[in-house]
């Protein structure tokens, strides 16, 4: 069930959708002309979940988000500066981590984004910290982890969901199921068909939602932080999507059954809600094409802006490893 | 003598041990059907089907605990972990449980798995994917480490590994996946574990490296000829047992030791190495010994940091003659 949002949110959304699809794929390009070495995981696709999931959190509040290694889409939702972003990627030191995290690794307090964590399963037991945060403070912040189909898989996804479970934690946990963890597809690996069967064992509430339809996410996601911020602990949400490119670098994905990835990408998450208000009279062709080509030349813009900007010192090598002591001297041995 | 990759060595070492004894299962993420992430592994699977290559879901703990328990019930299971900074989440399988099994049962039971991994940098994979690990398996005695560079030493070590009935860490290189080497073309290259390599014979200082700083410490070495020093060059290819007699004779010969780790400093194996040659040898030493390392350094992911914190051969060249200069 979609329930229709505002056009002001509606065009907030698509916006940022926009924005997510090109970023990423000048990253893939850059990442093939060598500009952005070591790896990369795109989240063309699968954007509806990132925007849908950016409209629940405040920062402000003090809510916070785990996401992966597939977090540029979350990060950019969130609100975090597309220099920021495109920075690190380049390793540069205007990057949210001063380019010493990377693609695998962004983070911005500033936005509720506690990190892209790059080992699977590593997220959730992290959110449960924050939400207990909250739950201490009595804030009425939530914490969301956001995590693949594979992930459910590794002991730490079912630590984390028990432990949230036990404690009334204010925490969502939202699956992107893209059908694939790296090259194997979810069936191999899970002995349930949905990854929401799982929350049965926990004792909590669960979702299956179309992913590629952001005002389907929305409402579902607003449910789960209501409940989570009410007291009455955590929801796991599954939001059926799909990636467009391959896992990670220059993966081909060739295990893709031959067809697969055309039918996904009928029901196109940008063109579904840009659709839905060309349909409500909220968006003319033109304007949809004029958004698109702003994003487009805004990314373009802020790519040849960071492969000018500078490296980091190189004495900035073994900094940000410890909190300085009091006298300002880092603790530790030299290189 | 042919000439294969790494990458290539890992695959035929495994190929011939499962030919060779139907005990030896293989199992991991990915790699089965894709020839596993870094395609290392292609063709066993078709060749030797799913019963015996295995893909498997994402859990590392689950992985070596059915590698530890099919290993004390008569299997040889070969496992891989992928990037050997996921050993961290399957931490007390790998340390408490494959490493003591056999001393706590007072001999009863014998662990002959080999857990393989990818360690080290490779340009641009960040602090979680880049780490070298060895020094965490070195802590847990019952563990056999191999660090082995070439593709010849990991053909040798590798089924000296599914051989051996102890428990035994397999690190590659990740970096060096795609260096060529030679081989010996007959089919059954063993290399013995705890039997350092001499890479380059000198009288001036004896240097201890492996894996990639083996090359970082060769193109010092030939730098420092050039100002007339000869260094010694010695890979260890096995940190559990370690060849202490060999470095102990090089050290005799030429007075100076230098390590080189791609490693955090703290508790390295170049530690190791300087505290059994300061116990044992120290009248053999005629200046300092000297460390390369990352110091207490994280793997950036920003390029020039990166390479900065690596040890390159100028750092090993300065290490040398601070060595030296004594
Ligand atoms: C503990 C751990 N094991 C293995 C990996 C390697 N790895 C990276 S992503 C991935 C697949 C994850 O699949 P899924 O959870 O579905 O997320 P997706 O990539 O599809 O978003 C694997 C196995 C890892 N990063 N961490
Ligand atoms: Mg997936």
């Amino acid at each position: 069930m979609s329930t229709s949002l505002g056009a002001a949110v509606r065009h907030k959304m698509l916006t940022n959708m926009l924005l997510v699809r090109h970023t990423e794929e000048r990253i893939q390009e850059l990442f093939l002309e060598n500009v952005i070495r070591g790896t990369t995981h795109l989240c063309i696709g699968q954007e509806a979940v990132s925007v849908a999931m950016a409209e629940v959190i405040d920062a402000a509040r003090g809510d916070t988000v785990t996401c992966t290694y597939r977090g540029h889409g979350h990060a950019l939702a969130l609100g975090m500066s597309l220099e920021s972003m495109m920075a690190e990627m380049m390793g540069k030191a205007s990057g949210c981590s001063k380019g010493k995290g990377g693609s695998m690794h962004l983070a911005d307090l500033d936005v509720g984004l506690l990190g892209t964590f790059a080992v699977v399963g590593a997220g959730l037991p992290v959110t449960n910290g924050a939400a207990l945060t909250a739950q201490m403070r009595g804030n009425g912040a939530i914490s969301i982890s956001i995590f693949g189909d594979g992930t459910p898989n590794i002991g730490a996804w079912h630590e984390a969901v028990n432990l949230a479970a036990v404690w009334k934690l204010p925490a969502v946990f939202l699956c992107e199921n893209n059908r694939y963890g790296e090259y194997t597809p979810y069936d191999d690996t899970a002995p349930v068909p949905n990854v929401a069967d799982r929350a049965a064992a926990y004792g909590i509430p669960s979702v299956i939602v179309d992913g590629q339809d952001a005002e389907a996410v929305y409402p579902v996601l607003l449910e789960a932080a209501d409940r989570a911020r009410a007291g009455d602990g955590p929801t796991l949400v599954e939001a059926l999507t799909y990636r467009y490119r391959g896992h990670s670098r220059s993966d081909p994905a060739t295990y893709r059954p031959e067809g697969e990835l055309e039918r996904w990408m009928e029901r196109d998450p940008i063109d579904i809600l840009a659709g839905r208000m060309q349909a409500d009279g909220q968006l003319t062709a033109a304007e949809f094409e004029a958004l698109r080509e702003q994003q487009r030349a805004e990314v373009q813009r802020v790519t040849e802006w960071a492969i000018n900007e500078p490296w980091p010192a190189l004495e900035e090598t073994l900094e940000d490893i410890w909190v300085p002591s009091g006298d300002g001297a880092a603790v530790g041995e030299g290189a | 003598m042919a000439v294969i990759t790494c990458r290539d060595a890992v695959v035929r070492a495994l190929d011939e041990e499962m030919a060779r004894d139907e005990d030896v299962i293989f199992f991991g993420e990915d790699v089965g059907k894709a020839g596993g992430v870094f395609y290392v592994t292609p063709g066993l699977y078709e060749k030797y089907g799913g019963r015996r290559v295995r893909d498997t879901p994402i859990s590392e703990n689950a992985i070596v605990g059915a590698g530890v328990g099919a290993a004390v019930t008569g299997m040889r299971p070969v496992i891989e972990l992928m990037f050997a900074d996921f050993a961290a989440v399957t931490l007390d399988q790998i340390v408490n449980q494959a490493a003591k099994l056999r001393y706590m049962s007072g001999g009863q039971i014998q662990v002959p798995l080999t857990i393989r991994m990818a360690q080290g940098s490779a340009g641009g994979f960040g602090s979680q994917h880049s780490q070298c690990c060895e020094s965490w398996f070195m802590h847990a005695p019952g563990l056999k480490v191999c660090v082995p560079g070439t593709p010849a030493d990991i053909l040798g070590l590798l089924k000296s590994a599914v051989r051996d009935d102890n428990p035994v860490i397999f690190l590659e290189h990740k970096g060096q996946y795609a260096e060529r080497g030679e081989v010996p073309d007959h089919a059954d290259h063993l290399v013995p574990m705890g039997e350092a390599r001499i890479v380059r014979e000198g009288g001036d200082v004896t240097i201890v490296a492996v894996q990639r700083m083996v090359g970082v410490a060769l193109k010092a070495a030939d730098t420092l000829a050039e100002q007339g020093v000869e260094c010694e060059v010695i890979d260890p290819r096995t940190l559990v047992p370690l060849d202490m007699e060999t470095i102990a004779r090089s050290v005799e010969k030429t007075g100076h030791l230098v390590t080189v780790e791609e490693a955090v400093r703290a508790g390295g194996w170049g530690a190791e190495v300087v505290s059994q040659i300061t116990e044992n040898n120290i009248w053999s030493l005629e200046g300092p010994v000297v460390r390369v390392t990352l110091g207490a350094g994280i793997i950036p992911f920003s390029q020039p940091l990166e390479e900065h914190l690596l040890p390159g051969p100028e750092d090993v060249v300065a290490a040398v003659q601070r060595s030296l200069e004594a």
